[in-house]
C-alpha cells in the first residue's frame, strides 16, 4: 500500500515525462514540413540547428544555472571537426563524422568544465566568453588547418549514409537535421525528466541545499556541461555539413549572445524554449531582413524589447497565454486534478 | 507568418501556368551583399551604384524587365551561401551579384557551377576567385594588379627598405606576396612583413613595429572601411613626422572615408583602378549624379556595382535577352566598354577585369581631399594568373 502522498508526487513525476498533445503537434508539423514547405527548406534547415544550439545551451542556463556567453567555442569545434573530416576525407559518412565532431566538443567541454566551475555567475560568463575567444584567435592563426579569416575552402560532404546526396534545395539537408534534432530532443527529454534532471533542477535552486541533501554537484554539472558541449557540437557539425563550409564566425562573441537571445525569447527551462526560439528568431531575423535589408537589427532590437516589456519580471512572460492555452487542451491534467482532488477527501 | 506563407504558396500553385509565362519576362538578379556588419560600407556603396544605373538606364533591356532582389549577408560568409542558394532555389535567380569579401565569392562559386548560374563579383579583390567556376566573372579588381605597380613605382623612387603591413586573409596575401615578388626582383627588400587580424582594427601595436624597423616606406593593405582607423593610428604614433611613408593598393584610401582622414592622410601615394577625382567627363557626371542620390562620394566599390550592371545589361542585348548561364558568360567574355574609371574589358580567357591602373598621390582640392592620378598604366591584366 503506497500512501496517497507518495502516489500523488509519483504521479506529479510521472506527468513531466509524458507526452502532450501540443508536442505530438510540433514534431508532426516540423515532419509535414519536408513535404508542405519544400521551398523553405534552406531556412529550415538552419532553424534546426539552431534549435539544437539552443536546447543545448538550455541545459546550461534552465537546468543546471550556468549562465555561458562563450558557448560557440563547442559549436565552432564541432564544426572545425566535422568539415575537417570531410575535408581530408577522414571519415567519409556524414552521420558518423557529425557523431565524432560532437565528441571531440564533449572533450574540449570536458576539459574546460573544471575551468568554468569555478567560482560564481559572474566569473562563469568571463571564463566562458574567454573560451570562446581563444579558440577563435587559435582557429585564425593556425590558417594552415583552418583556413584562417578565409574560412574553409574546398570541403565536399559525401551524401548521408551513402545515399542521400546533400541537394542544392537542401531537402536531405532538412530531413537530415530534423531527424538529428528529434533523436537528440529525446535523449535530452529522458535526461531532464530523470533522476539526474531534476537533481540538476535542485542543484540551480540552491547548491548549497542540494549538497547538503547528498547531491555530488560539481559531478552533475560537470556531466552536464560535458553534454551540452556534445550537443553544440553535433549542431555546428550540422551547420558545417549543410554548407560545406566553416569559417572563423562560428566562434563569433555575436553567435553566443544571439543564442541566449533564442533561449530567453522562446523560455528557459522546458526544452522547448530553445526550439521555439529558434523558430521565432530566424523567422523574424529572414523575414525583417527581407524587407528592409539595411535597418533589420534595429526592427529586431525593437522587438526584443517589446517582448520583454510584455513579459515583466518573467522574461517569457509573454508566452504565458499560450502555456495557459495549452493546460486547457491537455486531458489528462484535468483528469489528474480530478485525482488528486478525490486523494485530498 | 507561416499562414501567409501557406496561403502565398497556395496563391503560387494556383497561378503557375500564369507565373511560368511571366518568368520569362523578366530576368532576376539577387544582390547578395553586406548591408550590415563589418563590411556593411561596401554593401552601401554597391547598393547606391546599382540603383544609380537603372535609375539612368531603365529596368528594361532587351525585352527584358530587370528585377533587382537586394539580400543582407551582414558580412557573414555562410550567410552568402544560404542567401544565394535561395536566390538560385526559390526566386530563380539568373545572375548572382555582389560579394563583398572574398570568403563570400569562394563560398557561394560550387553553387554557380552547379546551378549554371552566373556570379558577378562586384568587390571582392583576390586574384584566384574567378578560378572557381566557369561561371564567375569580375568587375572590380584584384589585388596583385596595383601591387605590381606600387612596387614599381617604390623602386624608381627609392624606396628600397619597406615594411609590409595587410589584413591576414586571402586579399593581404595576395597583395603582400606580389608586392614583395616585385620589389624584390628589382632590387628592394622586405625588411619585415606584418599581417593584421583581419577583425580586429587595432593597428597601435603593429604600427609600432613597423616604426621600429625604420623603413623607407609601410607597403598597406586594409579591406574597405577600415582605411581611417589606420592613418588615424598611423599620425598619432607620429610616423608621419618620422618620414616613413605610407605606399600601397588604394583600399587605404578609400574615397568613402578620404574626407574624413585629415591631413595626416596628405601625400600618400597608392595605386588603384578608381578615384573620384579621375578626370573624364564620363566620371565628372557619375560623380555628381552618385553623391547627389547619396550625400556621400562613391569609391572605388561603387564602380565595381555600376559597371557590374552595365555588363549584365550589354551581355543581355546581346545574347538577345537569353539569361542563362552558358549565353551570358559566353557573352561577357572579351566585352569592352567605357567605366567611370576609364577604359575596361573583360578578359576572355580569365573571365577577370583589364583595366588602367593610376598611381594618385592624396592632395587636396577646394578643401576637399582626393586621390590625385598622375601616371596611368593602360590595360593592366591580373598578374596573379599571366604568371602561371
Amino acid at each position: 500500500m503506497t500512501s496517497p502522498l507518495i502516489r500523488r508526487a509519483t504521479e506529479s513525476m510521472l506527468s513531466r515525462a509524458r507526452w502532450h498533445p501540443l508536442e505530438i503537434i510540433f514534431w508532426a508539423g516540423a515532419f509535414a514540413a519536408i513535404w508542405l514547405l519544400p521551398t523553405r527548406h534552406l531556412i529550415l534547415t538552419e532553424i534546426a540547428w539552431l534549435a539544437l544550439f539552443a536546447l543545448s545551451l538550455d541545459f546550461l542556463v534552465g537546468y543546471a544555472g550556468i549562465i555561458s556567453l562563450g558557448h560557440a567555442a563547442f559549436f565552432g569545434v564541432g564544426a572545425y571537426a566535422a568539415a575537417l573530416l570531410a575535408k581530408h576525407e577522414l571519415i567519409n559518412e556524414p552521420v558518423l563524422a557529425l557523431f565524432a565532431a560532437g565528441l571531440v566538443a564533449m572533450a574540449l567541454g570536458f576539459v574546460t568544465s573544471f575551468l568554468v566551475l569555478r567560482g560564481s555567475d559572474l566569473t562563469r560568463i568571463m571564463v566562458s566568453l574567454g573560451v570562446a575567444l581563444i579558440l577563435r584567435e587559435l582557429a585564425n592563426q593556425f590558417g594552415w588547418l583552418t583556413g584562417g579569416a578565409d574560412g574553409l575552402q574546398g570541403v565536399t560532404m559525401q551524401p548521408i549514409l551513402g545515399t542521400f546526396r546533400f541537394d542544392m534545395f537542401g531537402h536531405n539537408g532538412y530531413a537530415y537535421c530534423l531527424v538529428v534534432l528529434f533523436v537528440l530532443f529525446l535523449v535530452a527529454r529522458q535526461i531532464a525528466n530523470s533522476p539526474f534532471g531534476l537533481s540538476l533542477v535542485a542543484i540551480k535552486n540552491n547548491p548549497l541545499r542540494a549538497a547538503a541533501i547528498g547531491i555530488p554537484v560539481d559531478r552533475r554539472l560537470i556531466v552536464i556541461y560535458s553534454i551540452a558541449a556534445f550537443y553544440a557540437g553535433i549542431a555546428g557539425g550540422l551547420l558545417a555539413q549543410t554548407t560545406s563550409f566553416a569559417s572563423l564566425d562560428v566562434f563569433s562573441f555575436d553567435r553566443s549572445a544571439d543564442l541566449l537571445l533564442v533561449l530567453i525569447i522562446g523560455g528557459v527551462g522546458y526544452l522547448y524554449g530553445g526550439l521555439i526560439g529558434a523558430i521565432l528568431f530566424k523567422v523574424m531575423q529572414d523575414y525583417l531582413s527581407v524587407l528592409t535589408p539595411q535597418y533589420w537589427p534595429f526592427w529586431i532590437g525593437a522587438l526584443l524589447v517589446a517582448m520583454v516589456l510584455i513579459g515583466r519580471d518573467r522574461i517569457t512572460g509573454w508566452t504565458t497565454p499560450f502555456r495557459k492555452l495549452a493546460a486547457k487542451l491537455d486531458w489528462r491534467a484535468a483528469r489528474r486534478d480530478a485525482a488528486a482532488a478525490e486523494d485530498r477527501r | 507568418m507561416n499562414y501567409l506563407k501557406i496561403a502565398a504558396a497556395g496563391l503560387l500553385a494556383g497561378t503557375m501556368s500564369f507565373g511560368a509565362a511571366q518568368a520569362q519576362e523578366t530576368v532576376k538578379i539577387g544582390l547578395v551583399i553586406a548591408m550590415t556588419g563589418q563590411q556593411a560600407s561596401t554593401g552601401k556603396q554597391l547598393k547606391a551604384a546599382v540603383e544609380l544605373y537603372m535609375k539612368e538606364h531603365g529596368d528594361m533591356v532587351a525585352g527584358k524587365k530587370i528585377e533587382v532582389i537586394l539580400r543582407d549577408s551582414a558580412s557573414v560568409p555562410d550567410n552568402s551561401k544560404r542567401l544565394a542558394q535561395e536566390l538560385i532555389v526559390n526566386d530563380k535567380v539568373s545572375i548572382l551579384a555582389g560579394f563583398e569579401v572574398t570568403p563570400a565569392a569562394m563560398v557561394v562559386a560550387p553553387l554557380a557551377t552547379e546551378a549554371k548560374v552566373v556570379e558577378l563579383v562586384m568587390a571582392a579583390g583576390t586574384s584566384v576567385i574567378t578560378e572557381r567556376s566557369p561561371y564567375i566573372a569580375r568587375t572590380s579588381f584584384t589585388l596583385p594588379q596595383s601591387s605590381v605597380i606600387i612596387a614599381d613605382y617604390a623602386l624608381k623612387n627609392n624606396m628600397k627598405n619597406i615594411v609590409t603591413m595587410v589584413s591576414d586573409y586571402a586579399p593581404g596575401a595576395d597583395a603582400e606576396k606580389s608586392f614583395t615578388g616585385q620589389l624584390t626582383a628589382g632590387g628592394g627588400k622586405v625588411i619585415e612583413s606584418i599581417k593584421i587580424p583581419l577583425a580586429n582594427p587595432d593597428f597601435a601595436p603593429f604600427l609600432q613595429r613597423a616604426a621600429d624597423a625604420k623603413p623607407d616606406a609601410l607597403f598597406v593593405f586594409v579591406p574597405s572601411g577600415q582605411g581611417a582607423t589606420f592613418m588615424k593610428q598611423f599620425a598619432e604614433r607620429g610616423l608621419d613626422k618620422a618620414g616613413i611613408k605610407v605606399i600601397g593598393p588604394g583600399d587605404v584610401t578609400d574615397d568613402d572615408l578620404l574626407p574624413q582622414m585629415g591631413d595626416a592622410v596628405l601625400g600618400v601615394v597608392t595605386a588603384h583602378m578608381y578615384s573620384a577625382d579621375h578626370n573624364s567627363p564620363m566620371n565628372k557626371k557619375y560623380v555628381e549624379a552618385f553623391t547627389k542620390a547619396n550625400n556621400f562620394r562613391p569609391n572605388f566599390m561603387s564602380v565595381g556595382g555600376y559597371d557590374g550592371m552595365h555588363l549584365i545589361y550589354e551581355a543581355l542585348k546581346k545574347t538577345g535577352g537569353k539569361a542563362d548561364g552558358d549565353s551570358l558568360i559566353a557573352a561577357m567574355k572579351g566585352m569592352k566598354w567605357e567605366s567611370p574609371r576609364g577604359p575596361i574589358s573583360i578578359d576572355p580567357e580569365t573571365r577577370d577585369i583589364i583595366q588602367n591602373i593610376y598611381i594618385r598621390k592624396v592632395e587636396k582640392k577646394n578643401g576637399q581631399l582626393y586621390n590625385v592620378e598622375f601616371q596611368t598604366f593602360n590595360d593592366v591584366k591580373d598578374p596573379g594568373k599571366i604568371k602561371k
